[in-house]
């Protein structure tokens, strides 16, 4: 029998997520580089229906492992009942996606079964008969190659955006779906969830931004978010920021970009003193116009940029602003 | 309540990172600070303890520059440490971080145990939670709020896209805090002056080595990623790079 790769798909609140496509995506692709077989399962208290929308894509087989103590989610019930289906499935390799709810769980899954999780991947390569995992390092500042050296099964998680998801093939057939029934006993699960909530509702929505000026650690102090907001202003755009800004209070959560803020593309996105962390790049990546201006060469910000600045953004912001406002009367 | 705080030294953000010989590792020449979810972590624990009481207990593990981290953790009111002193603990994987710690603590008895969500240089957010695991404790990631509850803990979880959950749970618990759920403090004179007084255990690679086994994953490979996009640096004196960028704005991005 051939060894065989199994997707974890997530769901939640009735849909599949995006990212469960790109994961699928990314077992295909690993699949076709290895000749292993691609299986995938979701995970819940009754979650055939989203087996049954999985199974159209190019799957072998689709699972869905059910038992009424995985609703709501909770990362014992999950890790128990994902260990047993494992278990008798014994896959090579496990795939998901590297979502806050894989994050909580899947150390721990991984843990339980004596193995390991090679987190937050971006791609892979097959060289020489061995599965590697590219995952990025220091902040995005350098790149690794991970190999697993224990035994399968292996555990590896792909960041959002990293496969994607609509190049996930489809089948010539529906692939056959089976239900899987895992038994959590009582006391296995600890942590009592309550309803998920959203805090007040966003006052500001960077998501129909044309043009966003975002500032990060470069600005240094509070005050000087005001030059940030002067070129804001001069260019017609919104005002935005990177997380630690936010965090320090300088600037309201509502203005944060990022995997924990809002995802925008605008036409333009300036990036002020930004060095460029993971979590501040899928949240940008999109832009059609990148402007970068940073005094770290190294910045990782540079690797996505249209048009670079190495230099002190207190120097070159005051004349843009200038030449900003020239071209503009000159319209 | 006993908090014990799992704290990490990391490159500094804006260091210059240079390869190792074999590309399996940085140079170490760097400056160093303390992972910033870490900061967050400790400051945490430093808040529960002025209201519910208790004790703080710092730990990391790394070569003796990594004493800095608890020395400033110290300075700014933990109540001791605990150095897992060896260059060996750099390579760990989490598992075996996790394994370490958990036999570095075996004789103490928490009630909490804090990380930081995820460290700036593997970036890989697992620590936490193997350790919860190997412990037999519940465990919550990525917590912004922390109430204590007559049965345990209420907690705030955030999850995606601007959602939280709140979570009931029961103690002894490992909990991965998330940057910005305080406002850090800074160490006072007397603080600094005081922590020079507080107790730091040191514990021996030899003293874990039974603990822990061969890494489970391995760095094959360190690089530059190649950059996927072309970037045009634009460079000069202020006042010529802003016309430039003006020009690009207008021409090529055509947003002027």
């Amino acid at each position: 029998m051939p060894d065989t790769i199994l997707v974890i798909a997530e769901q939640r609140e009735g849909k599949l997520n995006r990212a469960s496509l790109e994961t699928i995506a990314a077992g295909q692709a690993i699949a076709a580089a290895t000749g292993w077989a691609l299986e995938a399962a979701v995970v819940g208290a009754s979650v055939g229906s989203f087996a049954n929308e999985l199974a159209a894509k190019k799957l072998a087989k689709v699972y869905s492992v059910e038992s009424a103590k995985l609703e709501p989610y909770t990362p014992d019930a999950f890790a128990a009942g994902l260990k047993q289906f494992i278990e008798a499935k014994q896959p090579k390799l496990v795939l998901m996606p590297h979502t806050y709810q894989v994050r909580d769980f899947v150390p721990k899954l991984a843990t339980a079964m004596g193995s390991t999780v090679i987190s937050d991947c971006i791609g892979f390569k097959h060289e020489g008969g061995k599965l590697l995992f590219t995952r990025q390092m220091f902040q995005g500042k350098l790149a690794a190659d991970v190999s697993f050296t224990g035994n399968s099964p292996w555990f590896a998680t792909f960041q959002n955006g990293a496969f994607r998801g609509d190049k996930a093939e489809d089948g010539a057939s529906a692939a056959p779906v089976e239900t899987v029934k895992v038994e959590i006993a009582d006391g296995v699960v600890r942590n009592r969830p309550q309803e998920v909530f959203k805090e007040a509702k966003q006052a500001v929505d960077l998501t129909q931004a044309e043009i966003i000026v975002s500032v990060g650690r470069g600005i240094k102090e509070q005050k000087n978010i005001e030059i940030a907001k002067q070129l804001a202003d001069a260019l017609g755009g919104e005002l935005a920021a990177s997380r630690p800004i936010c965090d320090s209070g300088w600037l309201p959560m509502d203005r944060q970009i990022g995997s924990s803020g809002q995802t925008v593309a605008p036409k333009l996105y300036l990036a002020l003193g930004i060095s460029g962390a993971i979590q501040h790049i899928v949240g940008m990546k999109g832009a059609r116009g990148i402007v970068a201006i940073n005094k770290d060469s190294e910045a990782p910000i540079f690797e996505i940029a249209d048009f670079a600045v190495v230099g002190n953004l207190f120097d070159i912001v005051p004349p843009l602003i200038e030449e900003v406002k020239k071209a503009k009367a000159g319209n | 309540m006993k908090i014990l705080v799992c704290m990490k030294q990391v490159p500094q953000k804006d260091a210059p990172l240079k390869l190792n010989e074999t590309a399996t590792w940085i140079r170490e020449d760097v400056s160093y600070e303390v992972n910033e979810p870490d900061a967050y972590a400790l400051e945490e624990a430093l808040r529960q303890k002025e209201k519910h009481g208790g004790e703080v207990v710092v730990i990391t593990s790394g070569p003796a520059r990594a004493q800095q981290v608890l020395r400033e953790a110290l300075a700014k009111g933990a109540d001791r440490a605990i150095h897992l002193e060896d260059n060996a603990f750099v390579g760990l994987d989490a598992f075996n971080t996790a394994r370490a710690f958990a036999a570095a603590i075996k004789d103490e008895q928490f009630d909490l145990i804090f990380t930081g969500l995820q460290s700036d240089d593997y970036g890989y957010a697992q620590v936490g939670v193997i350790l919860a695991e190997l412990l037999g404790w519940p465990h919550a990631t990525i917590i912004m709020q922390i109430e204590k509850t007559d049965a345990g803990i209420k907690v705030k979880r955030e999850l995606e896209a601007g959602f939280f959950q709140f979570v009931d749970m029961p103690l002894p618990a490992v909990l991965t805090i998330q940057s910005g759920i305080n406002k850090l403090r800074y160490a006072t004179l007397i603080g600094i002056k005081n922590a020079k007084n507080k107790p730091l255990r040191k514990v021996a690679l030899a003293d874990v080595q039974s603990a822990i086994g061969n890494n489970l994953q391995m760095i094959e490979k360190l690089y530059i990623p190649q950059k996927t996009k072309n970037t045009e640096f634009i460079e000069g004196p202020p006042a010529e790079v802003a016309k430039k960028l003006v020009e690009k704005l207008r021409n090529e991005l055509r947003v002027l």
